[in-house]
């Protein structure tokens, strides 16, 4: 699988939430997704760019435009070096939440996106990639 | 600061929402609508967001926050012209938007408002009979 086009944004505060979002929306368009993936990209974009902020203390996203022969995808890494996750199952869980927030935003990306990777550990930060092919 | 404009129609406060808000912004129009229906004594609250081109649950949490405090201050709240996109995403996401009344466009959530409004006031009529 080949990545054609990577490009690094800062996430470390609510205006870079909203950065991340138009920016996913440009690349999502560039790919060609439709208006309900687009959607749920930028949606889900949101989502884990406000867990960054909120809870890793701000970090950065990678899009990537990926292409493995058959179909093109847009990949979104996002990375922070917070305090880690320590219970990733239950972070996932609908409705849980350390913060002031709904708790949707872990499980929810996860439901909007094809593929959903998580690697968190205590002190060692976070690192969620989320891809979603054409 | 950044605010998105309220304005008033009637017993009706309306809201058209048409900025990618970030959190801040909708923390203050949560805040700026709760003290404009005790100013006005507003009996309804109509939010349009049709151009809109996400709720994720930050917003979808808002909406649902100013509904349940409108109903506190007797207000009524609608939201109208929500993108196909947008729900279809509102729903796969796992929000229901408890207690958020909607509508297709502005004309009908008016409608909505004024019909809530009419059965509220023939039940009160009812009760003092």
């Amino acid at each position: 699988m080949a990545v054609v086009r990577a490009e690094q944004l800062a996430v470390r505060g609510e205006e870079e939430i909203v950065r991340v979002r138009q920016a996913a929306r440009e690349w999502a368009v560039g790919l060609g997704f439709g208006l309900v993936d687009q959607t749920k990209i930028v949606t889900a974009a949101s989502e884990l760019a406000r867990n960054t902020v909120i809870y890793g203390g701000g970090g950065v996203v990678r899009l990537e435009a990926l292409n493995d022969g058959f179909r093109r995808g847009l990949r979104l890494v996002f990375e922070d070096k917070g305090p880690g996750i320590p219970d990733v199952p239950l972070a996932l869980k609908d409705g849980y939440s350390t913060g002031t927030g709904l708790g949707l935003g872990l499980g929810g990306a996860r439901r909007l996106m094809n593929e959903f990777d998580i690697q968190s550990a205590p002190g060692q930060g976070t690192r969620i990639s989320v891809t979603r092919w054409k | 600061m950044e605010r998105i404009p309220i304005l008033k129609m009637g017993r009706y406060l309306l809201v058209t929402i048409q900025v990618d808000m970030h959190d801040r912004l909708a923390m203050v129009l949560q805040d700026d609508l709760m003290e404009q229906i005790r100013r006005h004594k507003a009996q309804g609250v109509l939010i349009d967001i049709s151009a809109l081109d996400l709720v994720d649950s930050f917003i979808g949490r808002m909406l649902a926050n100013i509904a349940a405090m409108a109903r506190v201050l007797d207000a009524d709240t609608v939201v109208t012209g929500m993108r196909p996109a947008v729900a279809i995403t509102l729903v796969e996401l796992g929000l229901s938007l408890p207690g958020v009344r909607t509508a297709l466009n502005v004309e009908r959530g008016m409608e909505l408002l004024q019909a809530a409004r009419d059965e509220r006031e023939t039940g009160d009529g009812r009760r003092q009979g």
